[in-house]
């Protein structure tokens, strides 16, 4: 392997967050965006391949290892503790700050038909949901909007991998 | 029988409204008002037997059925000049529904996506650090008061429950909170929000320490910082005394 490459993969594996390519072009000498993109590629591929128990994800605009996803079950086992999941509610709400971003708590109530206050404190909790600041309109009502938490507890690239909206779609057109 | 019953069945009016119009396999564009409002109220009637809490918003969504109701049976108003393009009065409410729909879906697709810690999972979580890392040269950022909240609940979740009920003789007052921490913060310049509320053990003192805290930086006499999201929060003056 070349020792570039095994750099890649070494500061990838100590990594806590998923690793942008910037970061790395700053950590590894003489090497620019390019070349650490096409080597990305190559142990993307490698590890593919390979077949094994985890594999090189792009998430959040890094990279991560992360396990197979049909081996979860043997995961939560050693885990013992049971994900914590998100109510139909506080989903509903995630998908139209996902989607609507940024925009304040009215606009979500709207779509949603509900009072949104007890799902949106949630998603600020568990930090898919943060502040981006507050609107200039009278009462300073608060700008939503979702976090890097989200695209890593998702594992989303990035906001335009979400899939688009079927029924808008169909009805713009 | 237990009072507590919730029918989350429904995530809201215009859930149910969605759940009726698939029941009956009714066009979404073209929906007869009349049998939807009926079905509608008996749903309401029926939760409300139940003894559910009913939210206003189901109340809402009634009113405005019945008023679409009673402007389809008007005659269309044909006074008008330019007329041809008469609105049908379900217009708004079909397009509310098939927002709603396709935020469900999306919400759906969210929930059906390879969610880390249930389906995939990185290595190790990373450990949390109590100590902060001591990077001198970490980008501060300004920490709300959500942040201090969060900062504060965590420690008093990691309180002893088992507190035995102390009858105090120690009066405290928030003047004198304020007053001490300036005094630390002027002698130490800098520290952190754990050091300034974690060596409290009681409650009653985290409280106190807590609001003094809140009230300091409504104040402007202090500024809390931050290195990063969960990062450890530092508190100093805000103007160096």
């Amino acid at each position: 392997m070349e020792e570039k490459t095994a750099i890649i993969e070494a500061i990838i594996f100590a990594s806590e967050v998923p690793l942008t390519v910037e970061r790395m072009a700053e950590i590894i000498p003489d090497t620019d965006k390019r070349e650490i993109k096409a080597l990305l590629e190559k142990l993307v591929g490698e590890y593919t391949e390979r077949g094994g128990g985890f594999c090189l994800m792009e998430v959040a605009g890094g990279f991560q290892f992360r396990t197979r996803q049909d081996l979860a079950p043997w995961v939560r086992k050693l885990k013992a503790a049971r994900p914590a999941m998100l109510s139909p509610a506080a989903l509903e709400t995630l998908a139209v700050v996902a989607y609507r971003q940024p925009l304040v708590k009215s606009d979500i109530d709207r779509i949603r038909g509900v009072d949104t206050s007890g799902a949106l404190k949630g998603l600020l909790e568990k930090r898919l949901v943060r502040i981006v600041g507050r609107k200039d309109v009278p009462g300073k009502p608060i700008i939503y909007g979702t976090t890097k938490k989200f695209l890593e507890v998702f594992n989303l690239m990035d906001l335009s991998e979400l899939p688009t909206l079927r029924e808008l779609k169909d009805l713009q057109e | 029988m237990s009072y507590e019953i919730k029918l989350d069945v429904f995530e809201g009016p215009l859930d149910l409204l969605l759940y009726l119009i698939r029941k009956n396999e009714i066009d979404i564009y073209n929906i007869p008002i009349a049998l939807i409002t009926e079905q509608y109220l008996e749903y309401l009637d029926m939760m409300r037997s139940l003894n559910l809490d009913l939210a206003g918003e189901y109340l809402v969504l009634a009113a405005t059925l019945i008023h679409i109701k009673s402007r389809m049976l008007l005659p269309p108003a044909e006074d008008e000049g330019d007329g041809g393009d008469e609105q049908d009065p379900r217009a708004e409410l079909v397009r509310q529904l098939l927002e709603y729909q396709a935020f469900k879906e999306a919400a759906l697709n969210l929930e059906a996506r390879p969610l880390l810690d249930r389906d995939v999972f990185s290595r190790g979580a990373p450990a949390e650090d109590p100590a902060g890392t001591e990077d001198e040269d970490e980008v501060m950022i300004e920490v709300g008061v959500f942040e201090l909240v969060q900062a504060f609940r965590s420690i008093v979740a990691g309180l002893d429950k088992s507190d035995d009920l102390v009858i105090d003789t120690e009066r405290m007052s928030l003047t004198d909170k304020i007053n001490e921490i300036m005094e630390r913060l002027s002698e130490k310049k800098q520290l952190t929000f754990n050091e300034l509320l974690g060596e409290r053990t009681d409650r009653k003192g985290i409280v106190y320490t807590f609001l003094a805290i809140l009230e300091l930086m409504k104040l402007r006499m202090i500024r809390a910082y931050q290195a990063g999201p969960f990062g450890t929060i530092r508190l100093s003056l805000a103007v160096e005394g």
